[in-house]
């Protein structure tokens, strides 16, 4: 037996690996997550706690369960706690963040095949499942009050978008994040840092969110005439900015090409204007505006393909 | 400067510890010839050479002991003068056990009868020059050893190239050997690309250099003369590879399938076009090369070292491995091939041996996260972690149906999947199983 290892090339690695990634996502929620505490209170962050908690400690079952080598230490599931509890309002009775990290980890992702099999996006799955199965308790939220971490107790606050036709914050208030919502989605400011880091450290490309926003955008300035403070106010609103960057750019429930994300990004813009347009209800429609755009992602990326170097005519 | 073409993906391996530092300042030294040399017939691509030598012979320096056999061959030559002490196989680095002759070395460097300088360069026709560089052995020392009169004879060839590009981008990392050869050895570079360019007929050479190697891009702008261009490319990985250089060189895409005569190119290596030059000019046929030696020896260099010096030998002129050798490559890093031994003769397609520890070592597979990045970084355009999943499935005819038979197997997928998972290989597998299909 030779003392050398004989393996294939190449014979180095890039150090991106698949927990860096989820550790890079992680990262960049942090600012969202620190503002939902600062605006919402302690229970804010005794819900992410929980909601990451359960999601570790759901994927660790299962793989014992299921006699699978242990696959928390690759940080995807902490990426899903968070994500769930910042799809949550911080007035959530604590018993919610640990079923919709359950129901996250096992309904949504490991009994489909864990990391990279899951269809669509395991923390809005649960949202939605969450949403349906209480929607009072999902549509009640604290007002804002940055700085006051005992929070305030639950008053049913009308949130900017079920206010629909009336505007009730300013642009301003909306940026920061001064206005009721859930944990993570308000503070717009806190996500475009988020999503500055991960734009920079190229852990998501500029493809799925710019097609999502700019859709968006687009389609409310034509229905409205141009209205930009409308639009502007929109695009601030409910779960959109954590939609487009943290979202629907989940690997595994959209596609892996960059025509693909387009598409899949256009989808999402389009959808979302119809429901929250025409809708014009109270509920959060950008969840499932992504939710549903998972599910057509896989026949995107099939018919959307990627051009082989050589793939030219050939002299006729 | 003259614009080019960017391939779309690439990756940036240098990043990675840039192994080009510990070799690329000093100059290429002479390896002491060893007592012995064993020299493999099958060295090149195409049919083996035929010994044409027994036990007992005296042999001199340059004189021919395998000829070639079957149009795409190549014969070889004795890289020393003396005895042949053995006809027997040996191992390469590609793993075969190949028909070889063993040489012993009496140190007189006797030059055969048949190495004569060229009178009248000028004079030779094409015709002339490809069978010089038949009868001299040269093949193609980037990698493929692909015989070279072959790619020079376009006689038959329709429509005539019109370019000749020159290979100087080493995009691999660690390895100098063309660096230094182009800085050291301009003037005979760009007399060997003259020739080439007399005998394809072509009035126009384009040399392609990677921007990381300002020295050799001014050594080889001071040399050329009329009709040679020399460019500077971005550093990207594979940037040598033959399709990424035509396209950024002339903006032409080899389609899918094709050679680059499709597009009216020839592609040379620069250490091709001086082995070209030592042949045409002086005589010499292919009996050295230049290889570097990287990473965990004691003394990182470039040696000149005749063909068929075992491995050994070299290493321990380097000053032998250091601590924490884990893996030998042979080659580069992105491309080579890993041995298990030191015990190798070197052949005329032996670009570099490193000596890897940890950082050769591959972290172990998990789940494809469907993260694109192999698909953004293929410069062949292709989506490597869905052939990888239809090769895994034993599926090759849908691996072949998402191109894999297009795969350079140039590793730039492998080496970005955060998931660490054998992109390339499955690639490899798919096309090995597609090739056996068809034979």
């Amino acid at each position: 037996m030779s003392k050398y290892v004989v393996s294939s090339s190449p014979h180095l690695r890039d150090n991106v690996s698949t927990r860096s990634i989820m550790q890079d996502v992680c990262i960049a929620m942090l600012p969202a997550c620190a503002a939902g505490v600062l605006f919402f209170g302690y229970r804010a962050a005794v819900i992410l706690a929980l909601s990451v908690a359960a999601a570790v400690l759901s994927e660790w079952f299962y793989c014992k369960a299921a006699h699978q080598k242990v696959s928390v230490g690759d940080f995807s599931a902490v990426v899903t706690g968070m994500l769930l509890a910042m799809n949550l309002p911080s007035t959530a009775p604590y018993w919610m963040p640990i079923i919709g990290s359950v129901i996250a980890i096992l309904l949504c992702k490991m009994i489909f095949g864990g990391i990279g099999q899951n269809f669509i996006n395991p923390a809005l799955a649960a949202r939605a499942i969450l949403a349906l199965s209480w929607a009072t308790v999902m549509t009640s939220f604290a007002p804002a009050q940055f700085g006051n971490l005992a929070g305030v107790d639950a008053i049913a606050s009308a949130t900017p978008i079920s206010g629909a036709s009336k505007e009730t914050f300013t642009l301003l208030q909306l940026f920061l994040g001064d206005c009721p919502g859930t944990i993570g989605e308000t503070s717009k400011i806190a996500l475009l840092i988020g999503a500055a880091y991960l734009l920079w450290k190229k852990v998501i490309s500029w493809h799925i969110p710019a097609a999502f926003l700019g859709s968006f955008a687009v389609c409310y300035l034509l229905a409205t005439g141009f209205d930009v403070n409308v639009t502007l106010y929109q695009l601030l609103s409910g779960g959109l900015i954590l939609g487009a960057f943290f979202m629907a750019t989940d690997y595994s429930s959209s596609p892996a090409t960059n025509k693909g994300k387009i598409v899949f990004g256009l989808g999402c813009g389009l959808l979302l204007f119809v429901f929250r347009y025409c809708k014009k209800t109270p509920a959060e429609w950008c969840s499932y505006a992504i939710l549903l755009m998972n599910v057509a992602s896989p026949l995107i990326e099939r018919v959307t393909g990627v051009k082989s170097f050589g793939e030219v005519k050939k002299n006729a | 400067m003259a614009t080019t073409q960017a391939f779309s993906g690439g990756i940036h391996p240098h990043e990675i510890g840039n192994g080009k530092a510990s070799t690329c300042a000093a100059p290429i030294v002479n390896a002491a010839a060893p007592a012995k040399v064993t020299i493999a017939l099958s060295q090149h691509a195409g049919a083996p050479a035929k010994c044409c030598v027994k036990v007992g012979d005296t042999v001199n320096l340059g004189q021919v002991i395998g000829e070639a056999q079957g149009f795409i061959s190549a014969p070889v030559h004795a890289s020393v003068s003396g005895k042949v002490i053995a006809v027997t196989t040996c191992t390469v680095a590609a793993g075969r056990a190949v028909p070889a002759v063993v040489i012993e070395n009496d140190y007189e460097d006797r030059w055969d009868e048949s190495v004569r300088p060229c009178e009248n360069v000028d004079a030779l026709t094409p015709e002339e020059i490809v069978s010089i560089a038949r009868n001299a052995g040269i093949v193609g020392l980037g990698g493929a050893a692909f015989p070279t009169f072959v790619k020079l004879d376009t006689s038959k060839l329709d429509p005539k190239p019109d370019t000749l590009v020159v290979n100087g981008a080493e995009c691999e990392p660690y390895l100098t050997s063309d660096d230094r050869l182009m800085i050291e050895s301009a003037a005979q570079i760009i007399d060997g690309i003259r020739i080439a360019m007399k005998a394809t007929g072509v009035k126009l050479a384009k040399i392609g250099i990677e921007d990381n190697k300002p020295e050799a891009i001014s050594a080889l702008k001071a040399a050329a003369t009329e009709g040679i261009e020399v460019v500077a490319l971005p550093v990207m990985y594979p940037q040598g590879g033959e399709k990424m250089l035509i396209y950024a060189l002339t903006g032409r895409k080899v389609p899918n399938g094709a050679l680059p005569s499709a597009v009216k190119c020839v592609v040379l290596n620069v250490s091709t076009c001086a082995a070209l030059s030592a042949a045409v000019r002086e005589g010499k046929p292919l009996v050295e090369r230049v290889v570097t030696f990287a990473g965990r020896v004691a003394n990182p260099c470039n040696f000149r070292v005749r063909i068929g010096t075992n491995l050994m030998d070299l290493v321990d002129q380097a000053g032998g491995l250091t601590e924490g050798v884990r893996k030998l490559v042979i080659g580069g890093p992105m491309m080579g091939m890993s041995v298990p031994s030191l015990n190798l003769p070197i052949t005329k397609n032996f670009g570099g041996f490193l000596a890897f520890g940890d950082e050769g070592l591959s972290d172990e597979e998990s789940p494809c996260i469907r993260c694109g990045r192999c698909i953004r970084t293929c410069p062949m355009g292709l989506m490597p972690a869905k052939i990888d999943a239809m090769v895994r499935h034993d599926d090759y005819d849908g691996a072949i149906a998402l191109g894999a038979m297009n795969c350079m197997e140039c590793g730039a997928c492998t080496y970005a999947c955060p998931a660490k998972r054998q992109l390339t290989q499955s690639c490899r597998v798919a096309k090995a199983i597609a090739r056996s299909k068809k034979s």
